[in-house]
């Protein structure tokens, strides 16, 4: 028997998986609270415990592999020059490659911004202007702010290719760490992903994974392989397009309800479903993710409070459910359990608004305009109106007794009808929370990841 | 190699004219990045700082381009494209009106050159080479 066990560091809770390879099966599946401020291994020798009480007999492991977004995970800041372009492109790398965006600049920084940069303890800079060719002035001054403060984040630069002689230059002078990749942007409105992507997964492997003591468990685990979301992005675009003779699901969307985002992805590319629509702005990823940092279950639960109106706070009142109780409650004790019938209504209330507010940030619009040929649209953003599967993830969805209730939000369209959500998917669901751990499987064994995962997500 | 950021500004969709533009000045060697057709202002700006373009050329064929060219030089004067030369043409006012009035009118906004109805591209390349000082 050749077995695996994945391990998800999570910012609440770690998360393993044992798999039998050849059997193509779970073997169980356990989790315990992430003790990252003490100690990270406390967390996860709980669950290991948990896990082999479970399976009833010790287990020889072939494989320890695991992903991490624990201790604030991966935190970025992207710059770039134009707002909607560059600076834009750079965001969506960042997310892509699993990092918490804590801040997006645009066009010359000043020494404020620096200090932003500085106070927000950003792990990894990506720094990106220009398409190749284009400006370059933009990306050099900001490389010398960069060069002449003290911080020690390693610098992935990934703009203007013509300005990269004089950056490397800049930034070998200072003493940077850094790492020069493909522009971001090469053309106008034209996306490049994977270069400055795969820098940064390797610098999150190389770096950050010890800056955050996780090495530490690395006696127990034998390596720390990926950021948690981006390890989530690997199984859901393995789900999608599949691999080989395995078919994937064609198009679909993903919501994960944790306890400090709210994160979406898609896997579509998004183009125009309608006939008078024009696509505008910035090429769109496939595999597209979004996170909210203000929307989760527990350490954000009090922006998801933010979220609803005062009349939706009453409405709910009349039904005996106090949000900003219930709201507190959840951000006050982190390790809150749901019990009660109570608990488990305000946690569908919270999750379903969490999906709702997401999805409207991550899908595209529709704004018309009037031509002397009639009405046209702008569309800015991915159509996902024909997304063929819907699927809920994270902890509140997948406890909840009415999980189809909950992913519904993500598709209402009655008070937003220029938004692009999907109109009718079928609803999935990651019941037994595999899918971190299948993007890591899928490292090794993508087909075996990819049947596992058809498998394992549950028709509701 | 110059760059010149073309595309039909407002809610205008013609799309042939500004094909051939853009086939035209790739064929004599510019660098043509093309925000095609109902493109705001701020598209043709955007796009220009991106590229450090020397030139943005706008087309509008359906009467309304006084309205949408308006205040254009300004944006670009508070985007930093202090330099960039505009050039204008097409049907870009309503009705049939006195073309030299109309050339006064857009120069005064701000405009380098503005171009009459039907005229080819092929016209313009003289004064482009002759603004830009080749490629």
């Amino acid at each position: 028997m050749k077995t695996y066990l994945l391990v998800d560091f999570g910012s609440t809770f770690t998360k393993l998986t044992a798999v039998d390879l050849e059997k193509e099966e779970i073997i169980a599946t356990a989790k315990a609270i992430t003790t990252v401020e003490k100690n990270i291994i406390l967390g996860y020798q709980k669950a290991y415990d948990k896990l082999i009480a479970k399976i009833g007999h010790d287990m020889n492991f072939d494989k320890i592999t695991a992903c991490s977004s624990a201790a604030g995970g991966l935190k970025m800041v992207a710059i770039g020059l134009v707002e909607e372009l560059t600076t834009e492109a750079a965001r969506r790398v960042c997310l892509g490659a699993g990092a918490k965006v804590e801040l997006v600049l645009s066009h010359n920084i000043n020494h404020h911004e620096v200090d932003q940069i500085k106070e927000k303890n950003i792990d990894i800079i990506l720094l990106a202007g220009g398409a190749n060719g284009g400006n370059k002035e933009c990306v050099i001054h900001n490389a010398k702010q960069l060069a002449k403060s003290d911080i020690k984040a390693p610098i992935v630069f990934a703009g203007n290719k013509d300005a990269t002689d004089e950056i490397e230059e800049i930034l070998t002078a200072a003493k940077k760490e850094f790492f020069i990749c493909e522009n971001v942007m090469p053309r106008l409105n034209v996306l490049n992903i994977t270069s400055a992507k795969d820098t940064i997964k390797d610098i999150f492997v190389k770096n950050i994974i010890e800056a955050k003591g996780i090495k530490k468990v690395e006696k127990l685990v034998n390596e720390v392989v990926l950021p948690t979301p981006n390890a989530v992005l690997m199984a859901a675009e393995l789900l999608s397009n599949g691999f080989g003779d395995e078919t994937g699901l064609g198009d679909l969307m993903l919501a994960d309800v944790g306890g400090a985002t709210t994160d979406i992805y898609s896997m579509s590319s998004g183009l125009p479903t309608q006939m008078n629509a024009i696509l505008s702005g910035l090429e769109e990823p496939y595999a597209k993710r979004t996170v909210e940092g203000d929307l989760g279950m527990r350490y954000s639960s009090l922006g998801i409070l933010e979220t609803f109106s005062a009349s939706e706070i009453s409405y709910y009142k009349s039904k005996n459910v106090d949000l900003s109780f219930e709201a507190h409650k959840r951000h006050d004790d982190i390790e809150f359990i749901s019990s009660t019938d109570a608990d488990y209504v305000a946690d569908d209330i919270f999750a379903g608004k969490c999906i709702d507010i997401a999805t409207t940030r991550h899908v595209g619009t529709l704004k018309g305009v009037y031509t002397p040929m009639g009405v046209m649209y702008y569309q800015i953003g991915k159509d996902l109106t024909q997304t063929q599967y819907f699927i809920g993830t994270g902890g509140v969805v997948i406890s909840s007794k009415d999980p189809v209730a909950i992913l519904k939000n993500g598709i209402t369209i009655a008070s937003k009808p220029m938004e692009l959500r999907p109109r009718n998917p079928e609803y999935l669901l990651d019941k037994t929370y595999i899918l971190s751990a299948m993007g890591l499987l899928s490292i090794d064994y993508p087909e075996i990841a990819l049947r596992i995962m058809k498998k394992y997500m549950i028709k509701l | 190699m110059k760059t010149i950021v073309i595309g039909v500004i407002g809610a205008d969709v013609h799309a042939v004219g500004n094909k051939i533009i853009e086939y035209t000045l790739n064929k004599e060697g510019y660098n043509v990045v093309n925000v095609g057709v109902l493109s705001s202002q701020e598209d043709f700006i955007n796009a220009a700082i991106e590229t450090s373009a020397s030139l943005i050329m706008v087309s509008s064929l359906y009467g309304q381009g006084e309205l949408d060219c308006r205040g254009m030089r300004d944006k670009c004067e508070e985007s930093g494209l202090d330099q960039i030369l505009l050039y204008v043409g097409g049907n870009i006012v309503i009705g049939k009106q006195d073309f030299t009035e109309v050339e006064k009118r857009f120069k005064e906004m701000g405009f380098n050159r503005v171009y009459p109805p039907g005229i080819k591209i092929e016209d313009v390349l003289s004064t482009i080479k002759q603004d830009l000082g080749g490629n």
